[in-house]
């Protein structure tokens, strides 16, 4: 039987007490993008501001449960500063350590927790690992992931705009 | 007389079983309520030993499983307070109640610029439908707003209803659990020329019902939200007007005749129940009907006003600086708190309560458009029946206090 310390690790709540990276960026030259959980209303705009395939800087707003919130903290500061391919190496990485019980649950899934890249594979998520905990609150596991499905949408948008032909 | 609540609980099996090694504390009735045994037992000696198509067979067993089905018809008549049970369309849950009126009904009297009048309150279940004819027709949506205590703001009532050709209304807010003046509002809306839909969700399970005195028009209720099964709820409407109304879904059942080149309908309210329909669900529905005619409707209000009462008072007792929306005295509301605890998420909120036993929901409520209006994001919502008790609320009252303990600042 799971216990709430499973869920609520320290680490967790500090994040969601003092959340890190909170605020807006100017667009352009940032992107912002929003996402929702329709299930309970949470909700986070995510800025991204990449330079030179860099993410030079992210900031959040948006509000939510201790773990949408916290773990959108932890993403801002692990992501910041990396390149968009590691910064989606970190995603995938995460998304499979919420996934490998998600898509047990959904009876099969979409099987990404397996195959998991070599690239993905080799990431550490450091604080992040906190979250492990949220797999055995299956209910949970979107309100882990918003932030991050949050950030792969920016990602792509980001992504399509640069590769417009320019002028 | 008031209930006796340690006898009722004795009705609903799940009731004793434990949820982390803690008494099941079921706080979630308004989302959907626990089945009573005669509920379960119809159920299972329905499929045990009448089961076939209704409508159908001339053998034995059909025919009882007809009358039944039927049967069931009259008894949510007479618990609704309904002139006739042809005014009784088993649906499969008020959602499709409204979805009902909107597609039969809307789509045949309303177009571009008429204009339809809800409210700030409104499950999305009466509110979605009419935004769909919105964006396909052009119709014209006004809301009533909600008010600093949760009531209707009544005052431009009239001013919102000039013109307009349907109010759609809940009885109870399953979110903040106020009671709206449903004969007065049929009163204005039918001096408007409007006709008025009731949601009666909230309302069925907890309150006497007389569809003749409310003055309604439209009546939509779910079986699984009053001790019965899902799967099943009920569009009650003016026989006049069901007569008017074409068919929504099509199929079996619903014909009197069918051509190469054509149909005819059935006469109502077969006429809206298209295909085979949930035959064991009506039969629940039966059982849970009589089960709270047996308690008493208004021993049930009683019960759930007492108990709301004794529930805000230990609430903000324990908890000064809780935040309860909606109205304040429990005279006013139905069974449903919806609360704010500093600033401890309704999620996680709900998480610390399951971990003491207590079931209660989180989130918004299918109230997207009211929770703006409140200000938040979602609540964590306490609500009650026939089965719980004070003890019930002490437990809720004192597993916050763990919440407190986790997330304060
Ligand atoms: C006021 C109100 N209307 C409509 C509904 C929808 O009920 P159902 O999902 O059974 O159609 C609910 C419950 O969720 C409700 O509380």
């Amino acid at each position: 039987m799971p216990g709430l310390e499973d869920l609520y690790r320290e680490i967790i709540l500090d994040h969601y007490r003092s959340p890190r990276n909170r605020g807006e960026l100017p667009t352009p030259p940032a992107h912002a993008e929003t996402g929702f959980n329709p299930l309970c209303g949470d909700e986070i705009t995510l800025y991204v501001q990449v330079d030179d395939g860099r993410l030079a800087d992210v900031k959040l707003t948006g509000q939510g449960c201790s773990i949408s919130q916290s773990s959108a903290s932890m993403m801002s500061t692990a992501v910041k500063g990396l390149s968009v391919d590691e910064a989606r190496a970190v995603i995938r990485r995460f998304k499979s350590m919420m996934s490998i019980h998600e898509s047990r649950l959904d009876g099969g899934g979409e099987g990404d927790g397996g195959d998991e890249d070599a690239e993905a594979a080799n990431v550490k998520l450091g604080d992040l690992e906190a979250l492990q905990g949220v797999v055995k609150f299956p209910v949970r596991i979107k309100c882990a992931t918003l932030a991050w499905n949050t950030l792969t949408q920016a990602l792509d948008a980001v992504g399509a705009s640069s590769q417009q032909p320019p002028g | 007389m008031a209930l006796d609540v340690a006898t009722i609980k004795k009705d609903f099996p799940i009731l004793e079983r434990t949820v982390h090694d803690k008494r099941l504390v079921y706080l979630d009735s308004a989302a959907s309520s626990q089945k009573p045994l005669s509920v379960l037992r119809a159920m299972d000696a329905y499929y045990e030993t009448t089961n076939a198509n209704v409508h159908r067979g001339v053998y034995a067993i059909a025919e009882e499983a007809t009358r039944l089905y039927e049967k069931a018809r009259t008894d949510v008549a007479r618990f609704m307070g309904a002139g006739s049970a042809a005014e009784v369309v088993f649906t499969k849950n008020v959602t499709e109640a409204i979805n009902l009126v909107a597609y039969s009904w809307g789509r045949t009297n309303l177009a571009a610029g008429d204009v339809v009048v809800l409210t700030e309150m409104e499950h999305h279940a009466n509110l979605v439908p009419w935004l769909a004819l919105k964006a396909e027709r052009g119709i014209e949506i006004r809301y009533i707003p909600v008010d600093g205590q949760g009531f209707l703001d009544m005052t431009r009532l009239d001013e919102a209803l000039d013109g307009a050709k349907l109010l759609g209304v809940t009885s109870v807010s399953n979110v903040l659990g106020t009671m709206n003046p449903i004969p007065r509002l049929a009163e204005a809306a039918h001096a408007a020329g409007a006709l008025i839909l009731v949601d009666g969700a909230q309302h069925a399970p907890h309150m006497p019902l007389d569809i003749s005195a409310l003055g309604c028009d439209f009546f939509g209720l779910t079986g699984h939200k009053m001790l019965g099964p899902t799967g099943i709820g009920v569009l009650w409407a003016r026989a006049d007007l069901l007569e008017a109304m074409p068919p929504f879904l099509c199929g079996g059942e619903m014909i009197r005749d069918v051509r190469l080149d054509g149909f005819s309908t059935n006469d109502v309210p077969w006429k809206f129940e298209a295909g085979t329909p949930p035959i064991a669900e009506a039969v629940g529905l039966s059982a849970a009907v009589e089960y709270l005619e047996a308690l008493g409707m208004d021993e049930v209000r009683e019960h759930e006003r007492s108990l709301t009462a004794y529930a805000l008072d230990a609430l903000r007792g324990a908890h000064p600086d809780l935040v309860v929306h909606g109205p304040p005295a429990a005279d006013d509301r139905g069974g449903v708190i919806s609360l704010q605890y500093r600033d401890v998420h309704p999620h996680d909120l709900s998480q610390v309560l399951d971990q003491a036993g207590v079931c209660v929901r989180a989130g918004h409520h299918c109230a997207k458009p009211l929770m703006r209006r409140l200000g938040v994001s979602a609540t964590a919502r306490a609500s009650f029946s026939v089965y719980n008790d004070e003890a019930d609320v002490d437990v809720l009252v004192s597993a916050l206090a763990d919440a407190d303990a986790l997330f304060s600042l």
